[in-house]
């Protein structure tokens, strides 16, 4: 969790916003230590978590954590948290000798067959997060996170199919349990270059009209520094009173526990 | 303060090795029981040398064992495939397992071209130290030039980390048969296996979004990692050991992809939906892949974006032969450009970048080495007079040249 990340968006593990659909998105950097902010935030927040997690192994994400102060392996334990490790699960099913239709999980079942969309998926979010409902110890209000949805595009589901995913999943998270959403799509082209890669422009397009707040992390735009990693971009979208979008941005430097966020120029390597 | 150093040469050159060993026995934990790897500084990630001392450097120490290596080849494969076979030599040498694919060669073919290992070097780098530091106080009361520098540290050309890590290869000679033959090799030709592809029922694999090369590549892959048991969730009773995998040219059209022949390829997520797979199959267990793609030839540059995002490190060869840039003077001393695209996260929130991201590299006559890529000092007759024209100019000239190499070469920069 980074402190001066909860000021500038205003939040903190024991006040947040219920109901926001967050986008966090990249273009030519890395924007995945923003996931694992939120992941920690939202722990330490005692919400019900459930983790997409496709990119990365379960214990890349737990080592992190580690160094921001959660335990993953506990919170897992204890329920809080349900964690869906998509390398392991798509490997049963891309290799031969798949077990019995019976013990199958349906949550990549868009690897079976491509046409059959993010079903399952939502089959499974929606499973772990109304679960906390009936179970024992009670949770906050569930939090859906997913790392980097645009790898299911590498993996051939259509993009109609994740807007559509995305759309289940808010209606059900944001606005029935009022809980939160935190989705990471990586893009691949320049933004001058409209035309190059279709795909995951139009997902970002389309998400970005559904969420309620957007981070961007792009590359510095004089170019690549090793004192500054990057800036971000912030981006609330006021959907209500119709004021207009309020921007901001900030460059920022990532840390082996934290990272720090300070606006333009004025990194302490440049001061 | 030459004069003891002479008089008792030899014994200080015991000592001195004396010290080294000790001094390995302390750092040499339980942790490290495999050859050939070492836990990395920044993450204490278990990590193997590529082949290629320089390369290692470049990448952050080395190649963490479970992650990929994506080498984007120059436009002949003739840097890139030397790579690869420093790569596997790599493994030969320290007695890891090799695996290697290819829809081109057979892969008993690539293996007897892997270069010789340097071997005397490493056993005995030491004494030769000790002795070049004795023969050094004759050679400075002799003569002494520019005395002012001879404190200041040599300046390294190669990129190198100051810990031995990796071994060195001549690339003019290859590998002895017998150190060859004693590492265990497991093959993958895709043209023997495409027999046995078509008799399988299309209806498995109709469905998947893998083609059937890739589709049987991956399972003979996992079919190796289960059956030596380099998955670490079985338990094993003999010592651990390390599978190197190289898979050469994939994309190509030899692996029946259109990836290099259409802009808008039918089986686009073939390739990406194999590498999520072989992700998926180096992270559960003790092996390191390095994959060498013609991106050159791909069209469609999303694609290859998406590709190396898959990948855990990324670089690209840019070789100089046939392009305009050979005449370039900047690029006289190099054979070409590398590109580090992308460096892995890995259990931590920062990755070890680089300092500088201009790199070229270049073939030696029997050593491939990257280094930074710099201007070479300007010794023509033209340039110097008009230096002595402007005392300014001249210094400003000087301290460019003979700043310290950790500065950024480029002048340009600011």
């Amino acid at each position: 969790m980074f402190s001066e990340l909860n000021s500038i968006l205003n939040t903190s593990p024991e006040s947040f916003k219920q109901g926001e659909f967050i986008l966090v998105s990249d273009r030519q950097n890395d924007a995945s230590f923003l996931i694992h902010h939120f992941l920690s935030f939202y722990l330490r927040a005692g919400c019900k978590v459930c983790f997409l997690g496709f990119v990365q192994s379960f214990s890349h994400y737990s080592a992190v954590s580690q160094r921001l102060g959660v335990s993953l392996t506990q919170a897992r334990e204890k329920g809080q948290l349900v964690f869906l490790e998509g390398l392991k699960e798509s490997l049963v099913v891309l290799l031969r000798g798949e077990p019995e239709v019976s013990k199958r999980s349906p949550s990549v079942d868009f690897l079976r067959d491509p046409g059959s969309g993010l079903r399952g998926l939502y089959n499974f979010v929606q499973s772990s997060v109304r679960g906390s409902e009936g179970g024992g110890a009670d949770w906050g209000p569930p939090v859906l996170l997913v790392d980097d949805l645009s790898v299911l595009l590498s993996l051939g589901v259509s993009v109609v199919d994740m807007l559509d995913f995305s759309h289940y999943c808010r209606a059900t998270v944001c606005s029935e349990l009022q809980g939160g959403m935190v989705m990471l799509v990586r893009c691949e082209a320049e933004e001058e270059e409209e035309d190059s890669d279709e795909d995951s422009e139009r997902l970002l397009r389309g998400l970005t009209h559904q969420c309620s707040l957007t981070l961007q992390v792009q590359g510095l735009p004089t170019g690549y520094c090793r004192d500054i990693h990057g800036q971000v971009e912030v981006c609330w979208r006021s959907r209500c009173d119709g004021l207009q979008n309020q921007k901001k941005l900030f460059q920022y430097k990532v840390y082996d526990k934290g990272t720090s966020f300070f606006a333009r120029g004025t990194s302490s390597a440049v001061l | 303060m030459a004069a003891p150093i002479r008089s008792m040469g030899k014994p200080t050159g015991d000592r001195l090795s004396c010290n080294t060993t000790s001094f390995q026995k302390r750092s040499r934990s339980k942790l490290v029981s495999i050859p050939g790897t070492r836990p990395s500084v920044q993450n204490g990630q278990l990590i193997v040398s590529t082949g290629v001392t320089s390369l290692d450097y470049v990448i952050g120490g080395g190649l963490a064992v479970g992650t990929l290596l994506l080498i984007e080849e120059d436009c002949y494969d003739s840097y890139s495939r030397m790579l690869f076979k420093y790569f596997l030599a790599e493994g030969v040498v320290c007695g890891h397992e090799l695996y290697v694919a290819s829809a081109q060669d057979l892969p008993d073919d690539i293996l007897q071209e892997l270069p010789s290992p340097i071997l005397d070097d490493v056993a005995s780098p030491k004494p030769v130290e000790s002795q070049t530091k004795s023969c050094d106080p004759d050679s400075q009361d002799a003569m002494k030039i520019a005395w002012r520098y001879q404190n200041m540290p040599k300046v390294q050309m190669a990129l190198a980390s100051s810990s031995r890590f990796g071994h060195y290869y001549d690339v003019s000679k290859t590998m002895d048969p017998e150190i060859r033959q004693a590492a265990k090799c497991h093959g993958f030709y895709l043209p023997e296996h495409s027999s046995t592809l078509t008799s399988l029922s299309p209806s498995a694999t109709g469905q998947s979004p893998m083609s059937e090369a890739y589709s049987s590549l991956l399972n003979h892959i996992q079919e190796v990692i289960h059956r030596e048991g380099f998955d670490g969730s079985v338990p094993q009773t003999k010592s651990r050991n390390i599978l190197r995998i190289g898979l050469h040219s994939l994309g190509s059209a030899l692996w029946g992809d259109d990836l290099c022949c259409s802009d808008n390829p039918d089986n686009g997520h073939a390739l990406t939906t194999f590498l999520y797979g072989l992700r998926a199959l180096l992270r559960s267990s003790l092996s390191v892949a390095m994959v060498t793609m013609p991106s050159h030839l791909i069209q469609n540059r999303s694609l290859m974006t998406r590709v190396t995002r898959l990948c855990d490190t990324a670089i690209a060869l840019e070789s100089f032969r046939g392009s305009d840039k050979e005449t370039i003077p900047l690029y006289k001393d190099y054979h070409g450009l590398l590109n580090v695209r992308q460096v892995p996260y890995l259990n931590c929130l920062v990755s070890d970048l680089p300092d500088n991201k201009d790199l070229a590299f270049k073939l030696k006559r029997k050593q491939f080495t990257i280094e930074r890529l710099h201007l070479p000092p300007d010794l023509s007759e033209t340039v110097s007079r008009v230096a002595h024209g402007g005392l300014a100019g001249a210094a400003v000239l000087g301290s460019s040249g003979c700043g310290s190499g950790t500065a950024s070469n480029k002048h340009l920069d600011f």
